[in-house]
């Protein structure tokens, strides 16, 4: 039998090498072998040259005109920024939806919580594509929204309800959605609702309880929720290809452009570097709104 | 560019292994949905080889995995123009293609090519083109000119889809301005850029998914598609014509060759023999729903496809295939397509 050390903090880490080597092997080396990427030369045919070169982020916000001047290009700052704004549009949705439905599972006696639960991993059974295909039988022209409309004649002509930001907003809030109400109807969870009662019994009324009692102690699941859906937001692009019609380049269709048919590896690495900041950004405020709280909760 | 064969959401990897015989194994990569399972099944009949198949979905993919180095595949089916840059970048092998027994059977309209002269790395698979489809029943135009496509009409503007990937559209565009593939001049991309981009505003999608069931629900009446795949949408039951423009249409050509690394050399050498005999092409073609270049698969082909209007180039329509472009084009391209989408 293998002795264990006796260390404590040697077997700590023992215990944690595992995760250690997944996180390195599957995420800091990919990271990094990013990172190097887009710090290279382009080579025409796909593939890079080995030279050091920031042309790749320079890229990013100037280009050389026909007279070979750097200039300023706001193309892909305003694809960077079209895409936050869209996943956050999808967050506040899902926000929207997905709280109150949280609370609702909340308030279900234990026994039939679980079987709500289930239900809503539910879509998690079916492949994503496919499930976004068929937003597109709903969405669509003669889809299952407009043929009843026009059957009935309260429309006469297609909505035109497929094929906008619009679309690419339903079918991202649907995609992440379950992503915001786990963690939110986890913190509500643990509520103590004893406190919703010593709030109500103190004549705190509806609004007021729900503003200043339930939603600042289920804050943890909220901030977890919104970074679950604007995340893979960022960097979708199954929606936006399927139900933008791809008019508007977003930053996951960018990075794709840039590897395939552009050829141009280390602008689509640096893309993805910028979109791992946006990403690192939003955790980095997540990470401090989590210490403000540990040190409210260690004041009281 | 992304080229869709049937159907999308099931892009399976196929793998067909075979009983094992002691002939060894040939590892074909190949498009996804692009290699017949029964001429797979009737090659390892005849041989005693076992196949085994890999999918990519585009060129780009395919070269990229060769760069990579580590493959292990024996056969690939890149288009034309790659071929050209799998050449060009050393990553195909001589297997003297114009030496085998069946060649003598390749159409001499496809011997010899511009993108492999001598004929030493390859044979061929399968051709088609890319031009734009119609609701004949819906649209009251002919498609008798890329201007139908470029500069919709009323009845188009609103319902008129575009591949997503801008190999052949800007190759289109070309077509239609009369100007060359693969233009190094600025000012002639100029052009080529403000068509695209006044043709945007009638854009409804570009995509090159679901072209089919985009045309079958009437969501667009018209888009960009490729010939055997307009086909299929026909055969499926819409009113689908493929157009076939004055100005021409932008062919594709894949052919069968063999990556530097591969380790069944003779194998590979004997499947592309075997994919010159116009029993098995016509085999693939009816599968693939496109054609290939070999004389005297008529007689095996089905009805269907030797009929079909999307197969039959017209005399006086040009097919002009698209080629392997400039460091300096693809850069202008690039712009362009970053411009119409930003």
């Amino acid at each position: 039998m293998i002795s264990l050390p006796r260390n404590p903090r040697t077997r700590t880490w023992l215990g944690l090498a595992p995760a250690w080597l997944v996180i390195g092997v599957f995420m800091l080396v990919p990271i990094a072998l990013m990172a190097v990427i887009s710090f290279l030369e382009a080579n025409p045919y796909g593939g890079v040259h080995f030279n050091f070169s920031t042309d790749a982020y320079v890229q990013i916000a100037f280009e050389y005109d026909l007279m070979d001047d750097l200039v300023f290009n706001p193309i892909y700052i305003n694809i960077i920024l079209r895409s936050v704004g869209l996943s956050v549009l999808a967050t506040v949705v899902c926000l929207v939806i997905g709280f109150p439905v949280a609370y609702f599972i909340t308030l279900q006696p234990p026994s039939r919580r679980n079987f709500y639960i289930y239900l809503i991993t539910i879509p998690f059974w079916t492949n994503l594509l496919i499930r976004t295909f068929s937003w597109i039988l709903i969405l669509g022209r003669n889809g299952v929204i407009e043929t009843p409309l026009l059957l009935t004649g309260i429309i006469d002509d297609s909505l035109g309800m497929m094929y906008t930001n619009g679309a690419i907003t339903v079918g991202l809030a649907y995609s992440y959605l379950p992503l915001m109400i786990l963690p939110i109807y986890a913190s509500l969870e643990r509520l103590d609702f004893r406190l919703v009662e010593a709030a109500s019994d103190l004549y705190a009324h509806r609004l007021e309880i729900m503003t200043k009692v339930i939603i600042p102690l289920s804050m943890p699941g909220i901030v977890a929720g919104c970074m679950l859906v604007y995340i893979p937001s960022l960097g979708a692009f199954i929606a936006p290809d399927l139900l933008g019609g791809g008019k508007r380049l977003l930053l996951g269709s960018l990075v794709q452009l840039q590897f395939a048919t552009a050829r141009n590896w280390p602008f689509g690495a640096a893309i993805a570097m910028i979109l791992l900041a946006f990403v690192v950004v939003a955790l980095m405020i997540y990470a401090q709104s989590a210490r403000k709280r540990a040190r409210i909760e260690g004041d009281s | 560019m992304m080229r869709q064969f049937g159907a999308p959401l099931l892009a399976i990897t196929l793998s067909v292994s075979g009983t094992a015989f002691a002939e060894g194994d040939l590892y074909i990569y190949n498009w996804s949905d692009y290699t017949a399972p029964d001429l797979v099944e009737k090659f390892e009949a005849e041989t005693g080889i076992n196949v085994i198949i890999d999918s990519y979905d585009s060129n780009e993919t395919a070269l990229a995995k060769l760069q990579s180095g580590a493959t292990g595949y024996d056969i690939v089916v890149p288009s034309q123009h790659f071929v050209e840059i799998m050449i060009k970048e050393g990553l195909l092998q001589k297997v003297a293609v114009h030496q085998m027994e069946n060649f003598g059977n390749v159409d001499p309209r496809w011997t010899y090519p511009s993108w492999d002269p001598d004929q030493e790395y390859s044979a061929p698979w399968n051709w088609g083109s890319a031009s734009f489809s119609y609701r004949a029943d819906l649209y009251s135009g002919s498609g008798a000119s890329l201007s139908e496509f470029f500069e919709p009409s009323e009845e188009v503007c609103g319902r008129l889809g575009v591949f997503e990937a801008p190999d052949e559209v800007i190759n289109m565009a070309n077509l239609y301005l009369g100007l060359p593939y693969c233009s190094e001049d600025p000012a002639e991309m100029t052009r080529v850029q403000e068509l695209l981009v006044n043709q945007k505003p009638c854009v409804t999608a570009y995509s090159s998914e679901g072209l089919n069931d985009r045309l079958a629900n009437e969501d667009v009446i018209m888009s960009a598609h490729w010939n055997g795949y307009s086909k299929k949408g026909r055969e499926a039951g819409a009113d689908i014509v493929y157009a076939y423009p004055e100005e021409g249409i932008v062919g594709w050509y894949d052919s069968v060759v063999v990556p530097v690394g591969a380790s069944n050399i003779d194998n590979a050498k004997i499947f592309m023999n075997f994919m010159m005999d116009p029993e098995n092409a016509a085999i693939q073609s009816n599968f693939s729903h496109y054609a290939n270049a070999i004389m005297g698969s008529e007689a095996y082909l089905d009805e269907s496809l030797s009929t079909a209007a999307e197969l039959n180039v017209p005399a006086d329509v040009p097919v002009i295939f698209g080629e392997a472009c400039s460091p300096a084009a693809q850069k202008l391209i690039d712009r362009v397509w970053t411009k119409v989408l930003q």
